[in-house]
C-alpha cells in the first residue's frame, strides 16, 4: 500500500533537446519503421492513459468523500471519517509532510552538494570512485530498513542533540524541547534527510562531474582558487541539475510511509514545537489507518492523497519555473 | 606593465611521459611572439607552462626555470593562482562563462581580485571591451548572457576578460582556430593593438598568421613519433619566413615537411 510515492510526478530534469525533424510522412515506409512508431507512440500513450485514471479515481473517490465531511476538509483538526456525521480534515497531514520534507531538505541539499562536490572536485581519484559507490548503494536500501534503524538507534540517541538545540533556540519557540521523547517531526526530518541524501548526491555528482573542462580552465587562467572555479564555474552550471535532484529527493520526502510511520508518535495536533512529538504526515496517515478504514474511511483517506498528489505537482511546477527562467544562463548551449 | 619571459631548461611531463625537453628562449615584452610546429610537438603544452596551468592537467609536471623578470614561476613558495592573475590566457575555443552575462563575463577576473565599486568596476568594463574591440556591438546588450554571442564576438569578450585584470602576459592558444576569416581578422588587428600593453604569446598553426602579427617566431618539432617536443629555432619572424637557419624550419613553412 505504496500508492502516495507511486503518485509523485516526474522531476523536471533537464530536458532533452527537441526532436529531430521527423522524416517526411509521405513516400514509402518500411514495416520496422512501422511497427517501432506503433511501440514507442503506444508507450507514450499509455503514460498518459494511466495518469489520467489515476486522476479520475482519487478525484471521483476524494469528491465522494469530501462531499459527505461535515468539517472543513482543509482546515480541520481532527480524522473521524467513519463518525456520526463524518468530520475529517487535512490541516495536520498537510503540515507535517511539508515540515518534515522541508527540514529534510535544509539538511540534505547542502551536505548532498558538498558530497557531490568533493567527490567530482576535491577527492583523489582512489577514493571519489568508492565514495561514490557506497552512496548509490544506500539509495537501494529500502526505507523499512530505515524505518528500523530509526527507531531503533536514531530515536534513542537524539537527547543529546534535542538538549542542544532547546538551549541555544528553544526561545525561537518552535525549536523548544519540552523533554518528550524524540518521536516529533524534526526527528522525521533528521531521517528523511539521510534517506533523500544519496539520491541528490548521485544525480549532483553526475551534473557537476559534467561540467566543461574548458570553463574550469576559463576560471583557472583567470586566477580562480580551487574554490573560486567552482563558485564561477560549477555551481551555476550544476544549479538546475541540483534543483532536479532537490526535487527527485524533495518527492522521496514528501511520499515516505515506512520510515515516518515507524518513528512519529502520531496524533491529529499541530504542536506548538517541531520536537515535541506528535503530527503526522499524508502517507503515514494513510499507511496507518487504511487496513481498519471503512468504506467512507478508505475514500477519506483517497482524499488526503490526492492532496498529495496536488503538492507535489505544486512542488514539481515551481521547479519547473525556477529553471526555466534562468534558461538562457544554463549553458545547454554551450 | 608588459614583462620580459625568460625560460631555462625546461621539460614537462604529462606523468612519466616527457613532452617537450629542454626548451629555453627570451620572450620580449611588448612584442608578439608566435609558436608555430607540427601538431602534438607541444606548443600548446609549452604555453601552458608559462602561467602554471600544465599541471592542472592530471599528471602534468614541469622542471626548469621560467622568468618573469626577476620572478621564477616554479620558484618555492610562488602561488600558482598569483602566476595566472598575472600571467592572462585566452584559450583555442572561445569559453565565457555560460550562466553569465556580458558584463560579468568581463568582470569575473576583477571580483576575484577584491571588491571594486559599482563605477569603478563600470570603468573597466568599458575599458576592456574598447580594448578588445567589442564595445561597440554589445553596449547595449551588457547584461545578456555572453554565450549568445557570434562566435568571434565570444573570442574577443574572453579577451577583454583576460585583459580586464591587467595582467604582464596575455597567452594565447590557437585564439583564431575556431573563428571565420572575418573574426580572424578582427581577432589580428586586436592582437596588433594589444601589444603596445603586453607582452603576448601566440599559438597557431596558420602560417600566414604567424606573419601577420608576430615579431619573433619559434618552430616546434619533434625528432620522431613519440620522442619529446624541442624548439627547433626562434628568430625575428621574417628571418624564419625568409632565411630560417635550419633547414627543418624551411621544410616546414614551404610545406614541404614529413
Amino acid at each position: 500500500m505504496d500508492m502516495t510515492t507511486q503518485q509523485t510526478a516526474p522531476p523536471p530534469l533537464p530536458r532533452p533537446a527537441p526532436r529531430a525533424q521527423r522524416p517526411a510522412a509521405r513516400g514509402a515506409t518500411r514495416p520496422g519503421d512501422r511497427i517501432f512508431l506503433g511501440l514507442s507512440r503506444g508507450s507514450g500513450v499509455l503514460v498518459l492513459v494511466i495518469m489520467a485514471a489515476i486522476a479520475a479515481f482519487l478525484t471521483y473517490r476524494a469528491v465522494l468523500a469530501i462531499s459527505k465531511d461535515e468539517a472543513n476538509f482543509l482546515t480541520a483538526f481532527e480524522w473521524n471519517p467513519s463518525g456520526v456525521p463524518p468530520r475529517f480534515g487535512i490541516a495536520v497531514l498537510a503540515f507535517g509532510t511539508v515540515v518534515s520534507s522541508v527540514i529534510a531538505m535544509i539538511i540534505a541539499v547542502p551536505v548532498a552538494v558538498g558530497i557531490a562536490l568533493f567527490i567530482t572536485h576535491y577527492a583523489p581519484r582512489r577514493l571519489a570512485g568508492p565514495i561514490a559507490y557506497v552512496i548509490d548503494l544506500l539509495a537501494a536500501v529500502p526505507s523499512i530498513i530505515y524505518g528500523l534503524w530509526g527507531a531503533l538507534v536514531l530515536v534513542p540517541s537524539l537527547d543529546g542533540l534535542y538538549g542542544w538545540l532547546d538551549q541555544y533556540l528553544g526561545w525561537t519557540g518552535i525549536l523548544e524541547w519540552n523533554q518528550g521523547a524524540p518521536r516529533s517531526l524534526f526527528t522525521v526530518g533528521i531521517l528523511l534527510a539521510i534517506m533523500i541524501l544519496p539520491i541528490i548526491t548521485s544525480v549532483s555528482r553526475e551534473v557537476f562531474g559534467q561540467v566543461p573542462r574548458m570553463h574550469q580552465e576559463a576560471a583557472l587562467a583567470l586566477g580562480a582558487t580551487r574554490w573560486e572555479v567552482i563558485r564561477m564555474a560549477v555551481l551555476p552550471f550544476g544549479r538546475s541539475g541540483v534543483i532536479s535532484a532537490s526535487m527527485l529527493g524533495l518527492g522521496r520526502a514528501l511520499g515516505e510511509t515506512m520510515a515516518v510511520a515507524m518513528v512519529l508518535s502520531p496524533s491529529f495536533d499541530i504542536e506548538a514545537s517541531l520536537l515535541d512529538p506528535g503530527g503526522g504526515t499524508f502517507a503515514q496517515n494513510i499507511a496507518g489507518k487504511f487496513n481498519e478504514a471503512t468504506e467512507m474511511g478508505r475514500d477519506a483517506l483517497i482524499a488526503s492523497g490526492l492532496v498529495l498528489f496536488v503538492i507535489t505537482l505544486l512542488v514539481n511546477g515551481a521547479a519547473r519555473l525556477i529553471i526555466a527562467r534562468r534558461k538562457e544562463y544554463s549553458g545547454a548551449g554551450a | 606593465m608588459a614583462k620580459r619571459i625568460d625560460v631555462s631548461g625546461l621539460n614537462a611531463y604529462y606523468n612519466s611521459f616527457l613532452a617537450i625537453e629542454d626548451i629555453s628562449m627570451t620572450i620580449e615584452p611588448r612584442s608578439v611572439t608566435a609558436f608555430i610546429g607540427p601538431s602534438g610537438c607541444g606548443k600548446s603544452t609549452f604555453l601552458r607552462t608559462l602561467n602554471r596551468m600544465h599541471e592542472v592537467t592530471p599528471g602534468g609536471r614541469v622542471e626548469g626555470k621560467v622568468m618573469l623578470d626577476s620572478e621564477d614561476l616554479y620558484g618555492s613558495g610562488v602561488d600558482p593562482v598569483a602566476v595566472r592573475r598575472e600571467v592572462g590566457m585566452v584559450f583555442q575555443r572561445p569559453n565565457p562563462f555560460p550562466t553569465m552575462s556580458v558584463y560579468d563575463n568581463v568582470a569575473a577576473g576583477l571580483r576575484l581580485n577584491g571588491k571594486y565599486k559599482k563605477s569603478d568596476l563600470d570603468d573597466i568594463v568599458e575599458k576592456s571591451l574598447r580594448g578588445a574591440n567589442l564595445w561597440n556591438e554589445v553596449k547595449d546588450r551588457l547584461h545578456k548572457p555572453g554565450a549568445g554571442l557570434s562566435g568571434g564576438q565570444q573570442q574577443r569578450l574572453c579577451i577583454a576578460r583576460a585583459i580586464a585584470v591587467e595582467p604582464n602576459v596575455l597567452l594565447m592558444d590557437e585564439p583564431c582556430s575556431a573563428l571565420d576569416p572575418i573574426s580572424t581578422l578582427a581577432v589580428e588587428d586586436l592582437i596588433g593593438e594589444l601589444k603596445e600593453r603586453f607582452t603576448i604569446v601566440i599559438v597557431t598553426h596558420n602560417m600566414q598568421q604567424a606573419a601577420r602579427v608576430s615579431d619573433r617566431t619559434a618552430f616546434f618539432n619533434l625528432a620522431a613519433v613519440g620522442k619529446p617536443g624541442r624548439l627547433v629555432e626562434i628568430d625575428d619572424t621574417e628571418r624564419i619566413f625568409s632565411n630560417p637557419s635550419v633547414q627543418a624550419t624551411e621544410d616546414y613553412i614551404s610545406g614541404r615537411f614529413g
